[in-house]
């Protein structure tokens, strides 16, 4: 096709015209304004309580994954579980963003240790950590606990040391901490829902 | 799918309305706000934000447990805490701000971006930030104050009333989390008859000014609330009469159709002009005739 300077010319004229037209709105374009993808689609839900007071709300906590071996189940999401009895659902605000607490980079992952004085906290293994507590909690015992009250009655209290326990326990979690805080003469159990 | 239930779109006249079928067989939606059952919590804040992806730079403490200062990009939900002082008290008044989902939405109207804006079936605002050019009519035209444009990639944000989560038959995540029962979900209808009857119960305890506010300067709106005093929704930092602006409507409803027409007009004009009175033939022997046909020829 041969084309002189005003055929061309007219050719460029027509095309912007066209497209003008079509900007105008008199051309239909698809109505598609899709709403995000839902994000659970597929995912894995474990149900687990929120362990932050002693309410302990049931929640659904989402994980990506087919369940297949070669991939990791990171959590993405959490909400309330709708069929808890507790909570039916709702969630606090503590217990809304639970899961920035899972992901987070300032979350405990190993036993730490600071030297009393010292500003550093240095990585232990969980051996060492478990030796530790163990040789500390029995010297405090044998050096403080009161077997006999001033009228002679056995008591066993130990009053130097106290315990700070889960809050979001179920009772046989409960009984079984009772049973293992109470057996050592510890007076002082408290939990981590009064933070 | 929630792709094919769009009732209005902005960007385009009322000569190419968009699909209209399912407009009397879809439920109209609405959040129902109880402020006289909220606690102020803030588990719809950070709920919002969760289920969101959203992530709020941690601001600075402003006097006043509100935070960030006021809704932004990343916050589509935020828990206001207005003192109000009344009868020498203090009366802490906590509002739940976050998109109003207008049946008569002003951004829907200010929006020229072809469906950058949509309202669905069930009453839903939502905004398609792919198509949008960040332009902030939007959030000028608003009488809520609600959407906030994104400095990062200029596009408009605001509550989708959780579109993605409706679509697949879920409660919003704010509504969902309320341990209150100060925030609700259900259809327009039912959240009315229920604030209805709260209404009457707080009258009956002695709120003689309790009330709903529900709008109708914006048609209603899909986020209703229950106010202390309904005669004083600025105290809940909220607008008496919330109006879609004279500006917004003069453009969108009478200037454009009207610069359409002469774009039009002239057009029309032009195409008369060439049959009535035709091309405008230079004649060989006057000056500025070129002979076409041996044009090629005599260079």
């Amino acid at each position: 096709m041969t084309l002189n300077r005003r055929q061309f010319f007219k050719l460029c004229a027509a095309g912007a015209a066209t497209s003008a037209i079509s900007a105008l709105g008199l051309m239909s374009e698809k109505a598609y304004a899709a709403v995000r993808e839902f994000k659970l689609l597929r995912a894995k839900e474990t149900r687990n309580n929120c362990p932050y007071c002693s309410v302990g709300c049931g929640l659904l906590m989402y994980s990506q994954g087919s369940g297949g071996k070669n991939s990791e189940h990171a959590i993405f999401h959490i909400e309330g579980d709708a069929d808890h009895p507790v909570n039916r659902g709702a969630l606090c605000p503590k217990g809304a963003g639970l899961v920035d607490y899972v992901n987070s980079p300032h979350r405990l992952q190993y036993p730490e240790y600071r030297a009393p004085g010292s500003n550093k906290w240095q990585r232990i293994s969980w051996e060492e950590a478990f030796k530790r507590i163990g040789r500390l909690m029995k010297d405090d015992r044998d050096a403080n606990l009161i077997e006999k009250n001033a009228d002679g009655v056995t008591v066993n209290r130990w009053l130097t040391t106290g315990m700070m326990t889960s809050s979001g326990m179920a009772n046989e979690s409960g009984i079984a901490t009772q049973k293992f805080a109470r057996s050592l003469g510890l007076v002082a159990i408290d939990t981590i829902a009064r933070n | 799918m929630a792709t094919q239930d769009i009732i209005r779109r902005s960007g385009t006249s009322e000569a190419t309305p968009a699909a209209q079928a399912r407009v009397g067989g879809v439920k109209q939606v609405a959040k129902l706000f109880d402020a006289t059952k909220c606690n102020g919590c803030k588990a719809c804040q950070v709920a919002c934000s969760e289920w969101n992806d959203l992530r709020e730079e941690v601001g600075s403490f402003q006097g006043t447990y509100q935070n960030p200062a006021s809704l932004s990009p990343e916050c589509w939900t935020l828990m206001k805490y207005n003192e109000v002082e009344a009868d020498g008290k203090l009366h802490w008044q906590f509002t739940h701000s976050a998109c109003m989902h207008c049946a008569d939405p002003a951004c829907l109207k200010a929006c020229s971006t072809s469906g950058a804006i949509v309202q669905h079936a069930n009453g839903t605002v939502d905004f398609d930030s792919d198509k949008c050019v960040g332009c902030g009519y939007c959030a000028s035209a608003c009488p809520f104050d609600i959407p906030k444009i994104n400095p990062v990639d200029n596009k408009a944000y605001k509550c989708t009333l959780c579109s993605d989560r409706t679509a697949v038959g879920l409660e919003p995540s704010c509504v969902k989390t309320c341990t209150t029962g100060a925030l609700r979900f259900g259809t327009r209808e039912d959240m009315l008859f229920y604030a209805e009857k709260r209404v009457a119960e707080l009258k009956d305890r002695g709120f003689t000014n309790a009330g709903i506010y529900n709008p109708e300067g914006v048609g209603g709106t899909g986020m209703v609330m229950i106010l202390r005093d309904i005669n004083d929704p600025e105290s809940y930092d909220m607008p008496k009469d919330p109006q879609i602006k004279v500006s917004t409507e003069l453009w969108q409803d009478v200037l454009k159709p009207l610069g359409t027409a002469g774009i039009l007009a002239t057009a029309g004009v032009a195409l008369l002009h060439r049959i009535t009175v035709g091309r405008n033939i230079v004649e060989e022997d006057q000056p500025g005739y070129r002979d076409e046909d041996h044009e090629e020829d005599s260079k």
